[in-house]
Formats: structure tokens, C-alpha cells, sequence
């Protein structure tokens, strides 16, 4: 805890040194007379780099996530078991294995990543550096950012990396592969992003972690829908273009969308 | 607007609005529900496919609509709530939800009375169904989370935020359901379904079909009202204006003195 | 009118008990709504009266102790 609140002075002392002008419109290299007029009459509001505050946040969370991989692993292998059980529970017939694959593997995505969703913000909030990051001198959104970034980086990369073996055990035909992985590709940033909506709502509860997936799952429909659809498509031999591009559009508005709500939730949760 | 709308935001003065208002909302929605049923039930002609089954539409199609329609209701509530910090508002947005959750279990469970004479089976994961079932969990996510909260206004808050977001979700998620259920190989049940709803419906079933559909939303809303001046009244109990109302005699010190 | 008499209208053609269990199930949960909501009115109000009463008779005994000390 203190290690991380120091870790949280360093930042906003290392943002202190690269102040630059706000709203004035003038660039850090902008004439010095206006950088001085400006410091000088917010003194006490100095301005700090908002991508540096991004870059730290990033920095620090994965530093942080890499001292305590189990939380990282844990997801990991509860969905390889929740794949495995899938045959042993419907049969091992590849035709009806194929088929569902695609279902299979997004259904278990997502249930695996309720397991973790919680992580985003609750470790900050226990130990306050959540009400730091709401304090920072920059747009919260671009903090939340950050944190989605990481949990995307976290969460997502690993599925990512697995995938063709689940794709394997689960005998998806060879040629829906790459699209199931482009699913899986721009699919997961919605689900850290609306994640974190939902994480932000109920973080400072005692027992969110029921009630999160509650409020998620029926959010995720359109994502699963699309994403089997794309892998049935190519299976069927038609362009999978179409929900391809419907999960690309979702995925951009859920990004750009959900530190908004986030925000809006975290000043509820932190209060 | 503003000018008008901003007294409201004060619970008194919603609560003696909404007091006047029920008798205008009860009365007219007693006599279109009689009107609507009798209507419905005896005078309306039998469908030429489906027979008398048919008449469940009358309270299934009502249902389903003002599910919908009172969701948004519920999100604009809590935008009100969020963005002006309306306290009333965050009331309302809780009078809601448990009306429109039961507007949509209605729904659900008049359309599987329905199909299980029509196509065999309780259930099909036709695409009115399914985004029915979500809107469903949609409800009860915003109830839930309210009620998770130990502080009243927290849990409002996080509930109007979430009922926001689902608002901005729910056209896709109807898109998506849709466009789902065509993709799929649909069984013979649900191509019969949504067969059966392309003919445009006749007059004399159109009518009274309008009855109840006015008919329901005032209901609805009288039971809206009903809770939403309750959920005041318990949070302000025990101010003078809500004593004065409900008849209770405050005695001052002076008063006790007076009387003895 | 489109039945002969009443019995053919509880019969509904055959569908009598999807038609009525559909109409009655609504019924109810207006009802039990309606119910839920006048009920809640009754115990807050009554929770006010015996408030009020309460915070009454706390007075009057302040006031009572209050006489008897100026009788001494």
C-alpha cells in the first residue's frame, strides 16, 4: 500500500516537471512570454502532461500485475478447463465439436474474463490510489483509459495467445481460425472497456462480483452474437466481413464511450 | 421550461403534483382496461388462423411496448438524476423499474402462454423473445445494483449511470438479436412466428388493440406514481408538509400547554 | 358480440386456458403491484402516527415533570 501511494507522489511529482500551458493554445515550444504569463497566474494549478500520466499509469499497472501473476493465470486456466469440459459434457463428435466451437470458445471468453474483471480498479480503491487518479491534474477519461488499456494487455494478449490451441481442442475447422482470432482481436477491447463500466459501478461493494456479471453479460450480447456469427460465416464459406466490421464499430464506440461512464461511475464508487 | 419544471425537483411539490394528477391517470385507465377487455375478449372478430387464441395479443402486445417504453422513461429519469442532480428524479427512476420489470415478465409470460397452443412450445428463441428476456435482465441489473449500495443516493446514482448505458445498448442489442435470428437455420416454429406477423391486423382487431394499449400505460403509470409517491413520503416522513398531509396533529410545546 | 352464450366465451374456442390464464397472470401482477404499493402506504403512514404519538407523549411527560417541579 505505501509502496503504491509513494509510487503515486513520484508520478505526480515527475508530472510536475513537464508542465505545459493549457487551454491558452500554445504549444510546449509556444513563445516563453505566454508560458510564464500562464504558470504565473495558475500557480497553484499546474498543468501536467496528460501522456505522461498515460504512460505512467500503464507503467505502473503492469509493474504492479506482474508481482502477482496467479491473478493473471487464474482466468487463463479456467477457461482451458471450461473448453475441456465442453466435449466431456455435449460429446467428442468433431461435427457437433466444430460447430460449436466458435460459441464455445466466446462464451468461455467471456465468463473467464468476469473472473478477473474486478481487478481494474479494486486493489486501487482498497488502498486509495483510485481517489489519487481521480485528483490527477488530466481528464479522468484518459486515466480510465489507461487502466482499460492495461487490462486489455493483461487479460486479452494471453486469450489471444492460447487461442489456437482452444481452436485445436475444440476442432474448428482450420479456416475459421484466423477470423476466430480477429474476433477474439477487437472483440476483447469492448469487453475490458464495458468491464470497466461495470467494475466502476459496483467496485466498492462488498460482494460485486455476482451482481457484475449481471450487469454485464446482457450488455455483451450483440458482441457474442456478432463474433460466433463471423466464424459461422467463414465456416459457411461467405464473407465474414460484414459482423467483422459491425464488432470494429462496437469496439470503437465502446473505447471511446465507456470512460465516460466510467468516470461518472467512479465518482459514485469513490465519493 | 426550466422555470416550470424546476419546482419538481423539490419532493413536496412532486409529491402534491402527482396527488392531483392520480384521479386523472386512475379513472381514465379503469374505464379503457373494461372498455379494452370486454372489447378484446368478446366483441373483437376471431383471427382467421389462429382463432380465439389470438386474444392474448391484447394484453401481450401492450405489455411488450410500454416494457420498452418505460425503460426509456427510467433512463431519462436518471438522466435527470445525474446530470441536475434532481433528487426526484433518482425516486423515480426506482418507481419505475420494478413496474417495467413486470411489464416485461408480462410479456414473456403471455408470449409462452401463446406459443404453447400455437407452435408446440413454451419457448423459442424467436428475436422478440430473446431481446425481451435481455431487457428483462437489463431491470433487474438496475434494481439489483441499486439495492447493492448501502447508500441510497450512491445506489441511485450507479443505477441511473447503468440504466444510460443499457439505453444506448438497447437498440443494438435489438439489431444484433434480429439480424441473429435471421442468420440462423430458423426452425419451422419460428418461421411460422414470423410469419405470422407480417399481415396487417384488421381494423376491428386494430381498435381495440389501441384501447388496451392506452389503457395499459396508464395503469402502468398510476402504479408508477402510486410508488414513486411512497418512495417520498418514506424519505420524508417526518417533515411538517408530509405530517400536514397525511393528517397527523404535530403538537408544538405551545399547543400541549394550551390544551391542558 | 362473437359467442353464442357465456359458457362458448369461458371456452374460447378451445384455447380457454391459455386465453384466460394469460388475461388472469396480467391481472395478478397489476394487482399484486397495486397491492404492494397501497399496503406500503398504510405501514408508513401508521409508522408516522406512532411516531408522532410517541414524540407526544415524551413531551407531555417533560411538561409533567416540568409542573410537578415548580409545584415543590
Amino acid at each position: 500500500m505505501t509502496d503504491q501511494l509513494t509510487q503515486a507522489q513520484a508520478e505526480t511529482q515527475a508530472q510536475a516537471e513537464t508542465q505545459a500551458p493549457i487551454a491558452t493554445g500554445a504549444t510546449t515550444a509556444g513563445t516563453a512570454a505566454v508560458t510564464t504569463a500562464v504558470t504565473k497566474t495558475r500557480q497553484s494549478q499546474r498543468v501536467v502532461s496528460s501522456r505522461k500520466v498515460f504512460q505512467q499509469i500503464i507503467r505502473r499497472d503492469l509493474r504492479v500485475a506482474m508481482r502477482q501473476r496467479s491473478d493473471l493465470l487464474n482466468p487463463l486456466i479456467f477457461l482451458l478447463i471450461v473448453i475441456t469440459l465442453f466435449p466431456l459434457g455435449v460429446g467428442p463428435g468433431p461435427d457437433i465439436l466444430g460447430r460449436i466451437a466458435a460459441g464455445v470458445i466466446w462464451v468461455s471468453a467471456l465468463l473467464s474474463a468476469m473472473l478477473g474483471l474486478e481487478r481494474i480498479f479494486r486493489d486501487d480503491f482498497r488502498d486509495g490510489a483510485l481517489e489519487q487518479m481521480l485528483l490527477l491534474p488530466v481528464a479522468v477519461e484518459l486515466s480510465v483509459l489507461a487502466k482499460i488499456v492495461v487490462h486489455w494487455l493483461l487479460t486479452a494478449v494471453p486469450v489471444l495467445l492460447i487461442t489456437p490451441l482452444l481452436a485445436l481442442l475444440l476442432n474448428l475447422p482450420v479456416q475459421a481460425w484466423g477470423v476466430l482470432w480477429l474476433t477474439l482481436l477487437i472483440g476483447t477491447p469492448i469487453l475490458s472497456a464495458a468491464g470497466a463500466i461495470g467494475v466502476a459501478l459496483t467496485v466498492s461493494l462488498n460482494k460485486g462480483g455476482a451482481l457484475l456479471s449481471l450487469l454485464l453479460l446482457p450488455l455483451l450480447v450483440p458482441l457474442l452474437i456478432f463474433a460466433t456469427a463471423a466464424v459461422e460465416a467463414t465456416l459457411a464459406g461467405v464473407s465474414p466481413a460484414g459482423p467483422l466490421a459491425l464488432i470494429g464499430a462496437f469496439s470503437v464506440l465502446s473505447v471511446t464511450l465507456a470512460p465516460l461512464a466510467v468516470k461518472a461511475g467512479l465518482r459514485v464508487s469513490v465519493n | 421550461m426550466w422555470r416550470w419544471l424546476h419546482p419538481y425537483a423539490k419532493p413536496e411539490a412532486t409529491f402534491h403534483l402527482v396527488q392531483k394528477l392520480l384521479p386523472w391517470f386512475l379513472v381514465p385507465g379503469i374505464v379503457l382496461s373494461v372498455l379494452g377487455l370486454v372489447w378484446g375478449l368478446a366483441f373483437a372478430p376471431p383471427d382467421y388462423q389462429q382463432g380465439e387464441s389470438y386474444r392474448i395479443i391484447f394484453v401481450h402486445v401492450p405489455a411488450a411496448m410500454w416494457s420498452m417504453g418505460f425503460y426509456v422513461a427510467m433512463a431519462a429519469a436518471g438522466l435527470l438524476a445525474l446530470v441536475w442532480q434532481i433528487r426526484t428524479a433518482e425516486l423515480a427512476l426506482l418507481a419505475i423499474a420494478p413496474v417495467g420489470a413486470v411489464l416485461t415478465f408480462i410479456s414473456l409470460f403471455t408470449g409462452a402462454l401463446w406459443g404453447q397452443p400455437m407452435w408446440g412450445t413454451w419457448w423459442v428463441w424467436d428475436a422478440r423473445l430473446t431481446a425481451q428476456l435481455i431487457l428483462l435482465f437489463l431491470y433487474l441489473g438496475v434494481m439489483a445494483l441499486y439495492v447493492a449500495f448501502e447508500d441510497e443516493r450512491a445506489g441511485a446514482k450507479a443505477a441511473s449511470i447503468l440504466a444510460l448505458v443499457g439505453v444506448i445498448n438497447i437498440p443494438i442489442i435489438h439489431y444484433s438479436v434480429y439480424w441473429w435470428n435471421t442468420l440462423h437455420q430458423q426452425s419451422t416454429v419460428t418461421r411460422a412466428i414470423t410469419r405470422l406477423e407480417a399481415p396487417s391486423i384488421a381494423p376491428e382487431m386494430l381498435y381495440p388493440l389501441l384501447v388496451n394499449i392506452v389503457a395499459m400505460m396508464l395503469i402502468s403509470a398510476v402504479l408508477v406514481m402510486l410508488r414513486l409517491n411512497n418512495e417520498i413520503l418514506r424519505r420524508e416522513i417526518h417533515r411538517p408538509w408530509a405530517l400536514k398531509y397525511l393528517g397527523i396533529a404535530v403538537s408544538t410545546p405551545a399547543a400541549t400547554t394550551g390544551k391542558e | 358480440m362473437q359467442f353464442e352464450s357465456f359458457t362458448e366465451f369461458l371456452h374460447m374456442g378451445g384455447y380457454a386456458v391459455w386465453v384466460w390464464w394469460s388475461f388472469v397472470g396480467t391481472l395478478a401482477c397489476f394487482a399484486l403491484l397495486a397491492f404492494e404499493a397501497v399496503m406500503r402506504r398504510k405501514t408508513l403512514v401508521s409508522e408516522a402516527r406512532k411516531h408522532a404519538a410517541r414524540a407526544e407523549r415524551i413531551l407531555q411527560a417533560r411538561q409533567a415533570r416540568k409542573q410537578q417541579k415548580a409545584a415543590h
